[in-house]
C-alpha cells in the first residue's frame, strides 16, 4: 500500500509543480467554450436546443479529463526512457501495485483537470441544475478519469517509443471524443453515427455528466454509470495486464 | 554471493549469455569487462530479476530469484546504465520513494537518507530539482539511493560513462569505501579499462557470451604478456568493432534530444 501512495503522490507532485502544463492544457477547453459555446449558441437556440453552453460545458469537462487521462498514462513511455520504470521494477513491490499507483495518479491529476474546468464554465456563465448532485459528478468524473488513465497505461505498455503517440491521438482519442456526442445531441442521429457513439465509453461518461450537471441525459442514469464502470473495470484489467508483461 | 550455472539467455535465435559459470564471494571488488553486446547488461538484468534465464541456476545472496525475486530485489542495489531518477522530484524526494518502495521504516527513513545525502555530498543540494543536476551528481545521487535499503551486493552498470575524471575518481572512492568499511560485494562493468585495473581486485571478461578470463588484473596482464588491462582486455577480445543495433529506447532519446530536452 506504501508503495501505491508513494507512486500517486509522485504524479500529484509532477503535476502541480508544473502550473504551464495546467494552464496550458486549458487553452483547449476555453476554446470549445467560446468558439463553440458562443459561437453555436444562437443556431442552437433557434433549433430549438436551447442553451448550447449549458449543453457542451459537461462535453468540454469529459474532454479535458479524457486528454489528461490518456496523456498521464502515455507519459510511462518517458518514465521507460528514462530509466525511472526499471527502478521501480526491481524494487520488491508487486508491479500490480506499481501499475495501480500510477493508474490511480494519473487519474486524480485528470478528475483535479476536469474540477478545475468545471469551475471555469461557471465563469463562461454554465450553471449546474441541481448543486446537490455536484459530488455524484464528481465521482463520475473519477470514473471516467480512471477508465482513460488505465487505457493510456495500457497503450503505454505496449508502445516502446513515441512515435506511435500521434496514431493514438488521432485514430483513438480524437475519435472517442468527437464521437461522444460531447458537442451533439445524442437524439436523432443518422444509424451509423448513433452506432459508433453507443460504442464509445466517452458517451456514457458525457451523457452521464449531463444528466447530473443539467438533467438532459439520453441513457438513463444507472446504464451510463454500469458501462462506464464496466469498461473503466475492463482496462484496469487489461492494463495490468500488459504492465506486468513489459520486459526492460 | 553471486554464483551463476550454466546461466543462459537467448532472445529468440540469439544467445545472449551462453552457458556462464562463475562464483563471486561475499566481499569482493569484482569488474565485468566486455565489448558492446558481450552479454554484460542481460547479465545484469539477470542478475537483478529485470529477466528470466532461459536456463541454468542463479543464486543471488543465497537466493534463487526465480523462486524468491523479492528476497533477491533487498539484498542488491543497482545503479544503472542509464540515469533512472524522476527529474521532476527533489533529491531528497528521490531516494525517499526509493526507501517507501523497499519498506524502510519510517523512524529510520529521514536519518538515513541524510547520511547518504552526506556521504556523497550532496545534503546541501537536498531540496534541489534533480533537474538542475548535472550528470555527475545524479550518479552520486543514484548511488546513495542504491544504498538506503542497506544492500549486501551493489551492481553497477557503466557507473562512470560519460563523466569527467574528478568525479570518476570521487564515485570510485565512494564505491572502495562501501567495500573495505562495509564488506559490500561490488559487481561493475565499465569500457574504462584503466578503471578496473585500478579498483578491481578480479576482472571477468565476457565475449559473445561467454566469459573467456577470469583472474585478478595482474594474472590477465601475465596471461596475455602485456604491460596493461587495456591491452590484455583487446589480445582476449580481438580488435574488431562490435556492431550493435540501436533498441526502441536509443532511438527514443535521440527524438527527444532533437526536441531540444535538456538531459
Amino acid at each position: 500500500m506504501d508503495a501505491i501512495y508513494i507512486l500517486w503522490l509522485r504524479q500529484i507532485k509532477r503535476y502541480l509543480r508544473s502550473p504551464a502544463r495546467i494552464l496550458g492544457s486549458l487553452g483547449q477547453p476555453i476554446l470549445f467554450l467560446l468558439a463553440l459555446g458562443y459561437g453555436f449558441g444562437a443556431v442552437y437556440a433557434k433549433a430549438g436546443g436551447g442553451n448550447y453552453l449549458q449543453f457542451i460545458a459537461p462535453g468540454v469537462i469529459c474532454m479535458s479529463i479524457l486528454f489528461t487521462a490518456v496523456f498521464s498514462g502515455i507519459e510511462m513511455i518517458w518514465d521507460r526512457q528514462f530509466g525511472f520504470l526499471k527502478e521501480t521494477f526491481v524494487a520488491p513491490v508487486p508491479r500490480l501495485h506499481i501499475v495501480f499507483g500510477r493508474v490511480l495518479g494519473g487519474a486524480t491529476v485528470a478528475t483535479l483537470q476536469g474540477v478545475i474546468v468545471l469551475l471555469l464554465t461557471f465563469l463562461f456563465g454554465f450553471r449546474p441544475e441541481h448543486l446537490w448532485l455536484l459530488p455524484l459528478a464528481l465521482v463520475v468524473m473519477l470514473i471516467i478519469a480512471l477508465l482513460f488513465s488505465a487505457f493510456g497505461t495500457a497503450i503505454a505498455s505496449v508502445l516502446e517509443d513515441m512515435q506511435g503517440f500521434q496514431l493514438i491521438m488521432n485514430f483513438m482519442v480524437m475519435p472517442t471524443f468527437f464521437f461522444s456526442g460531447a458537442l451533439f445531441p445524442l437524439a436523432g442521429l443518422p444509424p451509423l453515427l448513433s452506432l459508433v457513439a453507443k460504442l464509445d465509453p466517452l458517451t456514457y461518461g458525457v451523457d452521464a455528466l449531463r444528466g447530473l450537471l443539467i438533467s438532459s441525459n439520453h441513457f438513463p442514469l444507472t446504464t451510463s454509470i454500469g458501462i462506464l464502470t464496466g469498461v473503466m473495470l475492463f482496462f484496469l484489467l487489461l492494463s495490468s495486464f500488459l504492465f506486468s508483461r513489459i520486459e526492460l | 554471493m553471486i554464483e551463476a550455472k550454466n546461466l543462459v539467455k537467448k532472445f529468440g535465435d540469439f544467445t545472449a549469455v551462453d552457458n556462464i559459470n562463475f562464483k563471486v564471494e561475499k566481499g569482493e571488488f569484482a569488474a565485468f569487462l566486455g565489448p558492446n553486446g558481450a552479454g554484460k547488461t542481460t547479465s545484469i538484468k539477470m542478475f537483478t530479476t529485470l529477466l528470466h534465464p532461459t536456463s541454468g541456476t542463479l543464486t543471488i545472496n543465497g537466493i534463487n530469484p526465480a523462486v524468491d525475486p523479492f528476497g533477491v530485489r533487498r539484498s542488491f542495489g543497482i545503479v544503472f546504465q542509464d540515469p533512472s531518477l524522476d527529474d521532476e522530484l527533489t533529491a531528497y524526494e528521490n531516494i525517499e520513494l526509493h526507501a517507501v518502495l523497499y519498506g524502510v521504516s519510517k523512524n529510520d527513513r529521514a536519518e538515513k537518507i541524510k547520511m547518504l545525502l552526506n556521504f556523497v555530498e550532496l545534503y546541501d543540494r537536498k531540496d534541489n530539482l534533480v533537474k538542475t543536476f548535472s550528470g555527475g551528481m545524479k550518479r552520486r545521487l543514484e548511488i546513495a539511493r542504491a544504498l538506503v535499503h542497506e544492500p549486501t551486493i551493489l551492481f553497477l552498470d557503466e557507473p562512470t560513462a560519460g563523466l569527467d575524471p574528478q568525479t570518476r575518481n570521487h564515485m570510485w572512492s565512494y564505491i572502495e569505501k562501501l567495500n573495505q568499511e562495509r564488506q559490500m560485494t561490488v559487481l561493475f562493468t565499465t569500457h574504462y579499462m584503466e578503471e578496473a585495473e585500478k579498483f578491481a581486485r578480479r576482472v571477468l571478461v565476457m565475449d559473445q557470451g561467454k566469459i573467456v578470463e577470469d583472474g585478478s588484473p595482474k594474472e590477465l596482464m601475465e596471461r596475455a604478456q602485456v604491460p596493461s588491462l587495456e591491452e590484455a582486455f583487446l589480445k582476449f577480445t580481438g580488435h574488431g568493432i562490435r556492431e550493435e543495433t540501436a533498441s526502441a529506447v536509443d532511438q527514443l532519446r535521440q527524438h527527444r534530444k532533437a526536441w531540444g530536452a535538456k538531459r
